[in-house]
């Protein structure tokens, strides 16, 4: 446990905690988007498989990253508009609908990987760039400043959703029909436009989680997303559909993450049951969970289709 | 007719028709500048239709509406508002989690796009509110505004939105009556600045008291236009029903028999953890009623959730039914003990939408020997027995096996009416019997009440309606912020004291 508490493996732990919590950060942003507009995605776990398969098979082939990553968002878009239009338009049930994009892209980026790739092929992974001076500040540079952009972005992203949502008339259009849609369409906002856009913009950035993901790792496996993204979905609900709250959960999450990954690589924790302690962070969630989210801030039209009465 | 340059609003001929029925025949209808234009008619006669046609979230089959002078086509909302016609709706369209000035501005462009321009908005909400006498502060959460206050937010927005053409869907259905005469005073001075009002309500006081023209609706057609100096109530609930009705009952005198129920130190907690229901205690002895007057909200729901076992009582409070203590029986021991239960929401609470009226009928005592023979139902008694009641309860209904939410408000209602008092209940408590049911029903259920009383049975009725109140009432209690502030007998029962006593003015 010594080995542990040591300035450089804290240090090391923290930068892997920030870097693991990007994809969740990413996909649990989007989320709450959607969410805000009153829409449950349950299947961003299967958007998040399919763009991470798409970036990677790009660079895989081309070697361009940021073609990959621009593959990626396109994916989530379209993804978006497919869970638009058959929860939007054809108003059909939230939960069972995104299980159904779940599994749809579980399946299809299992099958196109066997296909296109078959045996799993290291791509180059997403460099770190170093912040002029903030990333030689003792301790915190590392962790924060000596990242790579996808991990820049995702937290930039942070504020700029904060302002999104809080300040801009698109925002305020995305909480009223999240809250009482019946009341926004009375006003003459437009319910179905406000929230098709509030899902593409929440699977776009799931697209960019994937994207994240894989280009972190490096590499690509089916089922490559182990649930991520049905934790993201509960990180939501964790950071009472705040974005920062949201921020607070995908740290958490990071950090429990890296300190498994740490301790088993320290051997503080025994082979015999590193298996067991890889549910820590599913484990974390649950408890975090249960004591601190509070149904109190959710979206009162969440998951209710809206239909003109 | 009118002359045309005055008219704000014309409707011709308007016809709506939805599968099976014509919610709106022929409709004309014109508003002139600076007159409130009541629109007087039962549930389902057309009056939500047809304004829902003028702000665009219907579209109408035949007809054409011009405003001022023009023919125009409102095909949504957004039209409606852009040719200056603002609506409040029955039920408040405000998002409960946003401020004033955020409800306010959703929806009209901002200046500043695409940020919103909130301080400026803020700005012209105080003017609006100097000007036309509405006072509410701009930055505080609509979640956290009295009922008065948010029906003031709702002229707010359309008059941010610079409505000239105000429809008022029933906007006094859950304002006390000292908010109703505030809202008629700054209405009236809306008219007289030249805007027109189009306002919709079934109750005959207030229509007498705010129109200056009446258009009466019936079964989709316009059935005549007065003004309140040519008719009075009884006159306008012959229009709206097609025949003479008795609009207060007569209460011949009663005959007070045992104690029925008793309430000792009552407190119930409600949904937000506060005190509901604080220290209640009366009782009703049987062949009398009791009604509670107060404004919803006042813990008049969770006092005949307690009463009725629906709901936990705090320690120290006790509830006896025919001298037995039932504060720990379950809602079925307490019906074996005599109560009868209509409750406050007829769908989903008092009946079970899906089910047939048969079954509905015999949702609390399917078990009785004479339904139920070892295990089974034995269906012929059901049968004759429920034919039985939907004839002498009047429900119209083209079967008993027909589903309870085909039927009308009014019909539902006297299902729910036949099941309780085919009980035989010794006590019933009978929860807003009549709300959203039409004029014939509700004279129906009156007698069947009163009818009731006469037998001996003791009711407590709750109610919002003051006029039933006071109609049915051998005694009334006024409850407010979860107290009973005073009991007057129903004789005795003046209707501005009891209003002011609904506002929490004691004195």
């Amino acid at each position: 446990m010594g080995d542990f508490f040591t300035t450089s493996v804290l240090v090391a732990t923290a930068a892997s905690a920030v870097r693991l919590a990007t994809p969740y950060l990413l996909a649990a942003l989007g989320e709450t988007i959607g969410q805000r507009s009153g829409v449950l995605n349950l299947g961003v776990d299967g958007v998040m498989m399919l763009s991470a398969f798409f970036a990677y098979w790009t660079v895989l082939e081309t070697g361009n990253m940021w073609l990959g990553v621009l593959v990626a968002l396109l994916v989530g878009l379209m993804m978006g508009v497919l869970y638009g239009v058959i929860t939007v338009f054809f108003e059909a049930t939230q939960g069972i609908s995104g299980i159904g994009i779940f599994i749809f892209g579980l399946g299809f980026s299992d099958l196109l990987f066997r296909q296109q790739v078959g045996t799993p092929k290291p791509i180059r992974r997403l460099p770190n760039i170093d912040i002029p001076l903030l990333s030689d500040i003792p301790y915190i540079g590392e962790p924060l400043f000596q990242r790579n952009l996808m991990t820049y972005a995702a937290f930039a992203l942070v504020p700029v959703t904060m302002i999104v949502l809080n300040k801009t008339t698109f925002g305020l259009n995305i909480r009223s029909v999240g809250e009482n849609p019946q009341a926004a369409d009375s006003l003459g906002v437009s319910v179905e436009r406000t929230r098709f856009s509030a899902i593409m913009i929440g699977n776009a950035f799931a697209g960019l989680a994937g994207a994240a993901l894989v280009l972190q790792l490096g590499i690509f496996q089916p089922h490559l997303t182990q649930g991520m993204g049905f934790i993201a979905v509960a990180l939501v609900y964790f950071g009472a559909w705040k974005p920062l709250g949201v921020m607070g959960g995908a740290l958490l999450f990071g950090l429990v993450n890296a300190v498994v990954l740490q301790w088993k690589a320290l051997g503080i924790i025994p082979v015999s049951i590193s298996d067991l302690a890889g549910m820590a962070p599913a484990v974390v969630t649950i408890i975090a969970l249960v004591l601190l989210a509070r149904r109190v801030n959710a979206p009162a039209a969440l998951t209710k289709p809206f239909v003109r009465s | 007719m009118t002359d045309t340059n005055n008219n704000l609003l014309e409707m011709r001929g308007v016809t709506k028709r939805f599968p099976g029925v014509v919610a709106n025949n022929n409709i004309d209808l014109d508003v002139r500048y600076g007159e409130v234009h009541t629109l007087l008619g039962e549930n389902g006669a057309g009056k939500s239709t047809l304004v829902k046609i003028l702000f665009g979230l219907y579209q109408a089959d035949e007809g054409e509406i011009l405003l001022r002078g023009n023919p125009i086509d409102i095909d949504s909302p957004s039209a409606a508002i852009d040719s200056r016609v603002g609506m409040i709706h029955q039920h408040f369209m405000l998002v409960p989690t946003l401020t004033v000035c955020e409800n306010v501005a959703l929806g009209v462009p901002s200046d500043r796009r695409p940020f919103t321009d909130l301080e400026n908005v803020a700005t012209r909400i105080s003017d609006i509110s100097n000007e036309h006498g509405l006072a509410v502060d701009p930055w505080v959460k609509v979640e956290h505004l009295s009922v008065g206050e948010r029906q003031r937010v709702e002229i707010i927005k359309a008059l941010y939105r610079d409505a000239e053409l105000l429809v008022l869907d029933e906007p006094t259905a859950v304002l006390t009556p000292k908010e109703v005469e505030d809202l008629f005073v700054i209405l009236r001075r809306m008219a007289d600045s030249g805007k027109g009002l189009i306002f919709i309500s079934h109750k005959l006081r207030e229509v007498m008291s705010l129109s200056d023209r009446i258009t009466v609706l019936r079964d989709g057609e316009v059935v005549g236009e007065t003004t309140p100096s040519e008719t009075n109530r009884q006159e306008l609930a012959q229009m709206m029903v097609g025949r003479d009705v008795r609009l207060t009952p007569d209460l011949p005198e009663s005959k007070l028999g045992a104690k029925r129920l008793e309430l000792s130190d009552l407190t119930v907690i409600g949904d937000n953890e506060t005190v509901a229901v604080n220290k209640v205690s009366f009782d009703i002895h049987a062949g009398e009623i009791l009604g509670i007057a107060g404004v919803s909200g006042n813990g008049q729901r969770e006092l005949a959730e307690a009463i009725a076992g629906l709901r936990e009582i705090e320690p120290g409070s006790s509830i006896e039914l025919d001298n037995s203590d039932v504060t720990l029986c379950s809602t079925h021991e307490r019906r074996e003990k005599g109560l009868g239960f209509i409750p406050e929401e007829r769908i989903p609470d008092g009946a079970i939408p899906d089910f047939t009226v048969s079954e509905n009928l015999v949702l609390v005592n399917h078990g009785d020997e004479n339904f139920t023979k070892r295990g089974l139902f034995s269906f012929d008694s059901i049968r004759s027995h429920n034919v039985e009641l939907v004839s002498d309860f009047d429900v119209k209904t083209p079967s008993i096996e027909t589903p309870t939410s085909s039927l009308s408000g009014g019909n539902i209602q006297k299902v729910i009416l036949a099941r309780e008092l085919s009980a035989k209940p010794t006590f019933l408590l009978a929860c807003q019997p009549t709300r959203g049911v039409d004029i014939g029903a509700a004279e129906y259920i009156h007698n069947r009440l009163i009818e009731q009383r006469d037998i001996g049975t003791a009711t407590l009725l709750i109610s919002e309606d003051l006029d039933e109140v006071i109609g049915l009432s051998d005694r009334i209690a006024v409850m407010y912020e979860g107290e009973i502030i005073s009991i007057v007998s129903g004789e005795d029962a003046e209707r501005n004291k009891i209003g002011l006593l609904m506002a929490g003015v004691t004195d």
